[in-house]
């Protein structure tokens, strides 16, 4: 079963890497966007798969039954779920306003922070 | 999406998922649910509401701004952490009662307050950004400014929680 | 309900923990616990810098037992819930976590009360000093956390927090260095977590005293190497090392100027903690694998960092750069490796979160005297505040690394590192990088402060303003006299450093504190 994740987490992060080298900040975007799903995806392969028992403990029972699977993962990626949720949320919002305040998608031509033109310091008095 | 329709049914709608929101946190001490999924459940239940009568209803509605709801929300899941320190068990220990309301065994635990907790900092936190979202060019600064506390803490929590009956 | 019990107390901490060990998670709970009520009280801006200043002074207090007790006793553990490590998420201090934590603590506590001036209602209002107090939680969390997945979360904490702080303000200029700012570190977040996902796949635990038990038994079957490097990158890239730092300076001029203090002195330095935290301590032999590419990297750091640094007109960016050079140095230490220079790198972090946060304080402070940022417009500010003038003079002396003040032991202790391993050229690095940012300062200092100021610009200051608000006098004079204090005595510092590194090198009381009773089976 590892082996089709493993190409198929290639491809996410193959095309989330593309898209990163993208200028425009939308594509991005979009490309940071899959990047987290690729290291869901991963954090979820590296718990081993196994598809017979869902890792809740059955009524009457104190531990996992045998053959379980890895809760951990799981838990890792719902925190990770969560956190890219909100930084997504965060970047599209600042995405957004940059659109807006700056007229441009296009990374090259933010320059307001650092200007291309700008002055040196005084050589001497 | 102001349509009649909605308009009736948003009321409605918005009182059965706050009331299933309800369910689903209480839920979650044994079986799957839990404050977390709970606190989307209320916080989509909201957005509805703010569709269908606008967000300063919704604000109106909830009376408290939700982040300060985040904010009491994280105050609670703190403070229950630390309730274990009184009985000498480390951070974060589960701790039980049973008192008897009306003749039946209730059982009241940090790791309930806990996830009421996380209910509120959803609740807050998810509220706050799809108000900001569905604010129409008000006040962007702020749309933006409610962003960044949406982080929510969810601990690793093991599947299994102890449980000493008795 | 018959029920095939199985035995839960092998799993589970019995023992009640000693009150003192809560000392680890206090810290923590505090900043979490004040942010929350700040949060609350959102409305009543005025309590706002009562609560915080509070809860800082506070958090100095817990770091500063949690410190003496770490160099009594040793390294001290709490598991969170019960739960034996490595099923638990432990939080565990040892003497380096608990130093750096409370050196920034000392600093969000000077921050805080500059803060109260630097920052208006309307920054209140937006949630300055919540984002404040979350952003101590993350970095606390980040120094205390014994747990490789719960430092990710602890790294997510501090940087969404620090979002909101960047663009506190919302001007053009902040959104444009906060998106800059904001795709490269999630970029390496999330590289931090891919690593964590792979080292999960080879050990199958996260808790770092297991895997420091565990990694010998590994390194002939698993790429330890190759996850090395991926955690190297990853915390270069939020240190701001060379190939992977030029959000650095695109952002760290752009918010309030107590928020980039906040941030040259804090963020960076985590970086570094973890970096030396999973290469000296979990990964020593990967790390001396790679120590030639992070020498590379340490060399250029340095050197283009100083480069930058001399060539910035705006003071804010000047000092961006300096902080790079700092990286460079920490760096190098994490490159040569030996308990010597790891002592160097954790005395090199310490003064650079108390001197970085003073730099950038004072930077703001000159530009309130003076009315402008860049260099080309300021001037005459010794005559206008000699004591002032007096203070940023220290703090020069300290960044460049110049006697008597903190800045040279560890410049001295990583030379002397690098040249018993032979790295000439390392030495080389950190003395022209030295030499150059001495100019540098030394520029700023000839044309900002002892320049007369030239007559049209002062047409356009509005008001002078000459008197000294005692909210900025205090953190300010505070920090350079800490700065001083570690320049003329530094045994104390020297000692505890290079305690921390031994343990770093050494980790069995770090690992003996996590499992009591042996390591795990």
């Amino acid at each position: 079963m590892e082996t089709p994740f493993a190409i198929l987490i290639g491809l996410f992060f193959a095309a989330a890497i593309y898209l990163m080298l993208s200028k425009h900040t939308v594509r991005i975007l979009l490309g940071i966007v899959l990047l987290g799903n690729a290291v869901n995806l991963l954090l979820f392969t590296t718990g081993r798969l196994t598809r017979e028992v869902p890792p809740i403990i059955p009524n009457g029972m104190d531990a996992l039954p045998a053959g379980a699977a890895n809760p951990l993962p799981q838990a890792l990626i719902l925190t990770a779920i969560v956190i890219s949720f909100s930084f997504f949320a965060f970047l599209l919002v600042l995405t957004y306003r940059a659109y807006q305040e700056l007229g441009t998608d296009n990374t090259d031509e933010m320059r307001l922070a650092e200007p291309r033109d700008e002055e040196r310091p005084p050589m001497g008095y | 999406m102001n349509t009649l329709i909605l308009r009736t049914v948003a009321p409605v709608l918005t009182a059965l998922m706050l009331l299933f929101s309800v369910f689903v946190l209480l839920r979650g001490h044994n079986e799957p649910g839990g404050g977390f999924i709970g606190g989307l459940i209320a916080a989509s239940a909201l957005a509805i509401y703010g569709i269908a009568f606008g967000v300063s209803a919704v604000r109106r509605a909830i009376r408290f701004h939700p982040m300060a709801i985040a904010g009491a929300g994280l105050l609670l899941a703190a403070l229950s952490g630390l309730i274990s320190i009184f009985a000498g068990v480390p951070f974060m220990t589960g701790l039980w009662i049973y008192p008897e309301i009306l003749g039946v065994e209730v059982p009241v635990a940090t790791v309930m307050s806990f996830d009421i907790g996380v209910y509120l900092v959803v609740v807050g936190a998810i509220t706050s950004i799809a108000l900001a979202l569905e604010q129409e060019e008000t006040e962007p600064a702020e749309a933006i400014g409610e962003q960044p506390l949406v982080r929510v803490k969810r601990p690793r929590k093991p599947a299994h929680k102890p449980k000493e009956r008795g | 309900m018959a029920a095939p019990s199985t035995d839960l107390s092998a799993a589970l901490v019995l023992a009640a923990p000693a009150i003192a060990d809560w000392l680890v998670v206090l810290p923590v709970v505090l900043m979490i616990g004040v942010g929350a009520l700040l949060m609350m009280v959102r409305k009543s801006v005025r309590l706002h810098g009562t609560i915080a200043i509070s809860g800082l002074v506070l958090l100095v207090l817990l770091d500063a037992a949690l410190l003496m007790r770490v160099s009594i006793q040793g390294p001290v553990t709490m598991v969170m819930g019960r739960w034996l490590p490595p099923f638990g998420i432990a939080f565990t201090a040892d003497l380096f976590g608990s130093l750096m934590a409370l050196v920034s603590a000392v600093v969000a506590l000077a921050a805080g009360v500059f803060a109260l001036r630097d920052i208006d209602a309307a920054g209140r209002r937006y949630g300055f000093f919540p984002f404040l107090m979350l952003l101590m939680a993350g970095v606390s969390g980040a120094f205390l956390t014994g747990d490789i997945f719960n430092l990710y979360v602890w790294f997510e904490v501090l940087l969404i927090s620090s979002f909101g702080l960047l663009i506190l303000g919302s001007e053009p200029e902040q959104i444009d260095g906060a998106l800059k700012y904001a795709v490269l570190n999630l970029i390496g977040t999330t590289l931090f977590l891919i690593a964590v996902g792979y080292l999960y796949a080879i050990f199958g635990t996260l808790n770092m005293a297991d895997i420091a038990g565990k990694a010998s038994g590994f390194r002939e079957t698993a790429p330890l190497v190759t996850l090395t490097a991926l955690f190297i990158l990853a915390f270069a890239m939020k240190a701001a090392a060379f190939p992977v730092n030029f959000w650095l300076p695109a952002s760290y001029h752009t918010p309030r100027i107590v928020v980039s203090a906040l941030f040259g002195g804090l963020l960076t330095k985590v970086g570094i903690y973890a970096l030396i935290r999973v290469t000296v301590m979990l990964f020593p032999v990967e790390r001396e694998e790679l120590s030639f590419v992070v020498a590379i990297s340490a060399a250029l750091t340095m050197v283009i960092g100083a480069l930058g640094a001399l060539a910035q007109n705006d003071l804010r960016r000047l000092v961006g750069y300096v902080v790079i050079v700092g990286i460079g140095n920490m760096l190098a230490g994490v490159a040569i490796g030996t308990p010597a220079a790891v002592s160097g790198s954790i005395l090199y972090a310490l003064h650079s979160v108390v001197t970085m946060t003073a730099l950038y304080l004072m930077a703001g402070e000159a530009a309130r005297l003076g009315g402008a940022w860049t260099l080309s417009a300021l001037g005459g500010l010794y005559r206008r505040a000699p004591g002032f003038s007096a203070a940023s003079l220290a703090l020069f002396l300290a960044a460049a690394g110049l006697p008597p003040l903190s800045g040279l032991w560890p410049k001295l202790v990583l030379l002397k590192a690098s040249l018993d391993i032979g790295a000439w050229w390392l030495a080389a690095a950190i003395l022209l990088s030295a030499f150059i940012v001495t100019m540098a300062l030394a520029r700023v200092f000839l044309l900002a402060y002892w320049r007369p100021r030239s007559e049209p610009v002062l047409e356009m200051v509005p008001e002078l303003v000459t008197a000294i608000d005692w909210r900025i006098a205090w953190p300010l004079g505070c920090l350079t006299a800490l700065s001083i204090f570690f320049g003329l005595f530094p045994e104390t510092v020297l000692d505890l450093s290079q305690r921390a590194a031994a343990g770093l090198a050494e980790p069995s009381a770090y690992i003996g504190s996590v499992f009591p009773g042996g390591a795990a089976p």
